[in-house]
């Protein structure tokens, strides 16, 4: 079983479009939506629920207003600024350390669950599918993705899946990284523009920091020629293989519009053409 | 006043917003808290005159004090100790830096060490002030980094935020304490929804706020219908044109060279601030 992350580094570049595609063109796959904090992939693979499971993140301080004496000794020691002038705790801001509960000289603060978010279990007509939804504005995302993660590996054993197709979230932070590591290969969409060559570098030293393998594909790679040609050179450089060139094309919208992935929407556009062939260069680098 | 510019979805024009909303106005600062992919440097070129590093402290462990009984590893909520009847293994990557495990240790075994994650830089583009965060690569952690950006805030000027994309802890510790948010989104799906669960953390936070649409014209009307149902104000619209998308890709803000633009930016901030005092 292979395990493939579409990330990005920047936001919008089409990770969610691919990785709909994906999951029509394998035939066998598991998929994971790991954008917990603004996950979008339901929107075209319309899962069913199967299961739900409560996400209990980190835990949330309480005090307790009779024992509390004021003396301020949690504020002081809190690193997160979590508790307010008149000794409220401020639930977003709370990471739930528990320091506020060992130094409170009159025990009047205690750690209590809380339920960050949702994971589920679905079916949908390409495959089963493990997804979330993180409450919003909570934290731990880091945490609800390899939640995620165990969710579909635990799926692709039950099914034997060949694949697991994960859609990772923006940026290269917690979310991120607890998307890549230990995949076998990590696909970075980026698009022809000055940000995206920026944050396809950053994505790129990720994968590398992690020992994932690396594989680029540019989408929208005609809005800007000369960008184009700059990333082709730029992952020569440093050995990356290029796996596709996407056009622009306004199908994808149209597709996102029907609820439908782009390769069953327009399977004779020149998008779903291409994306086909980014998957078989996955494909090759995975050794199948 | 401190204006945030949030979107929920990744790649709806955030940095475009924020960029072109400074270069409107005088007396400007600038701060861009996606310290995971900062950008807004790349837009305004900026001469860096100061570089700060960005470090959290993480428990070091004196071998000679400790006895291995183990109440660190039992108080740390991260999982970042593990006690061995050998050994104290620190894990710096999932430890958030509380501090709890120095104060428990009954035999004062544990100091916290300086360790770097990232920095912030400073510089000057024009009118503007820059400060913008970067997030070491491996590093999961960028909140401590958007609060050291923030730290920078200079209320006597007009402070725009540039916010990571999300509804999670990064996207909280940029916003709180604005006092307004933009939140830019496009007319697809994805957009609408990713707007929505932006909308439902402002409303949590009361942090009173605006829409701002970008790439008009593509796909649908729901964003206009949800914003009309939900008495969410549409601020500002940019039109999707290929010259606006052409200049960004080319690293250029569109204002610049549209300078009718200019003025637009200009109206936005005056709405904002309308907004602000109501």
């Amino acid at each position: 079983m292979k395990q493939i992350t579409v990330l990005s580094g920047k936001g919008g570049t089409g990770k969610t479009t691919i990785t709909a595609s994906f999951a029509v063109l394998a035939k066998n796959a598991i998929i994971a939506d790991c954008d917990v904090d603004a996950p979008d992939l339901h929107m075209l693979l319309h899962p069913q629920i199967m299961e739900t499971n409560k996400f209990k993140g980190s835990e949330l301080a309480v005090i307790d207003e009779a024992k509390c004496t004021k003396c301020g000794l949690c504020r002081e020691k809190c690193r997160f600024d979590a508790i307010t002038e008149n000794f409220q705790v401020a639930p977003l801001a709370c990471e739930g350390c528990g320091v506020c509960t060992i130094v409170c000289p009159a025990s009047a603060v205690t750690l209590t669950e809380r339920i960050s978010g949702h994971a589920y279990i679905s079916k949908t007509k390409y495959g089963l599918m493990a997804h979330a939804m993180l409450s919003p504005g909570e934290s731990n995302s880091g945490k609800l993705v390899t939640l995620v993660r165990q969710n579909a590996k635990i799926l692709a054993e039950k099914e034997n899946a060949d694949f697991i197709i994960i859609d990772g979230s923006p940026g290269i932070g917690c979310p991120v990284i607890a998307s890549v590591t230990g995949v076998d290969v990590g696909l970075a969409v980026t698009e022809p523009t000055m940000s995206g060559i920026h944050d396809l570098e950053r994505a790129l030293q990720l994968l590398k920091h992690f020992n994932v393998p690396p594989i680029v594909c540019i989408n929208m790679y005609d809005i800007n020629g000369d960008n184009t040609e700059e990333i082709i050179r730029f992952c020569e450089k440093s050995g990356v293989q290029v796996a596709g060139k996407i056009p622009f094309n306004p199908i994808v919208t149209e597709a996102m519009v029907e609820g439908k992935p782009v390769q069953e929407y327009a399977l004779g556009s020149d998008v779903a053409q291409e994306i086909g062939a980014v998957w078989k260069s996955i494909l090759s680098v995975l050794g199948i | 006043m401190i204006v945030s510019i949030a979107s929920g979805k990744g790649g709806t024009g955030k940095t475009t917003v924020a960029v072109n909303l400074a270069l409107a106005l005088s007396h400007v600062q600038l701060l861009d808290c996606d310290v995971e992919e900062p950008n807004v440097h790349l837009l305004l070129k900026p001469e860096v005159n100061q570089v700060k590093p960005v470090c959290v402290s993480i428990p070091r462990i004196n071998e000679e004090l400790c006895n291995h009984c183990g109440k660190c590893a039992e108080f740390c909520e991260y999982n970042a100790l593990f006690v061995s009847a050998e050994k104290v293994l620190v894990f710096p990557e999932l430890c958030h830096n509380c501090g709890g495990c120095a104060i428990i240790c009954p035999n004062h075994a544990i100091v916290e060490e300086k360790h770097q994650i990232g920095r912030i830089k400073m510089g000057i583009a024009g009118k503007a002030e820059l400060v913008y965060g970067e997030l070491e690569v491996g590093e999961p952690m960028s909140v401590p980094i958007i609060r050291e950006v923030k730290k920078q805030i200079d209320r006597s000027k007009n402070v725009i935020l540039d916010s990571p994309p999300g509804t999670s802890c990064p996207v909280i510790e940029t916003v709180r304490g604005s006092d307004f948010c933009l939140l830019v989104t496009e007319p697809t799906p994805f957009g609408l929804h990713d707007l929505k669960i932006a909308v439902h953390v402002l409303k949590n936070m009361k942090i009173p706020f605006g829409v701002v649409i970008n790439r008009a014209g593509v796909g649908d009307k729901k964003v206009y219908e949800y914003c009309k149902e939900e008495h969410t104000p549409i601020l500002l619209e940019i039109p999707f044109q290929r010259r606006i998308a052409e200049l960004y890709s080319r690293g250029i803000p569109f204002s610049q060279e549209m300078p009718e633009w200019k003025e637009k930016f200009q109206t936005l901030f005056n709405q904002i601030e309308r907004q602000d005092t109501k």
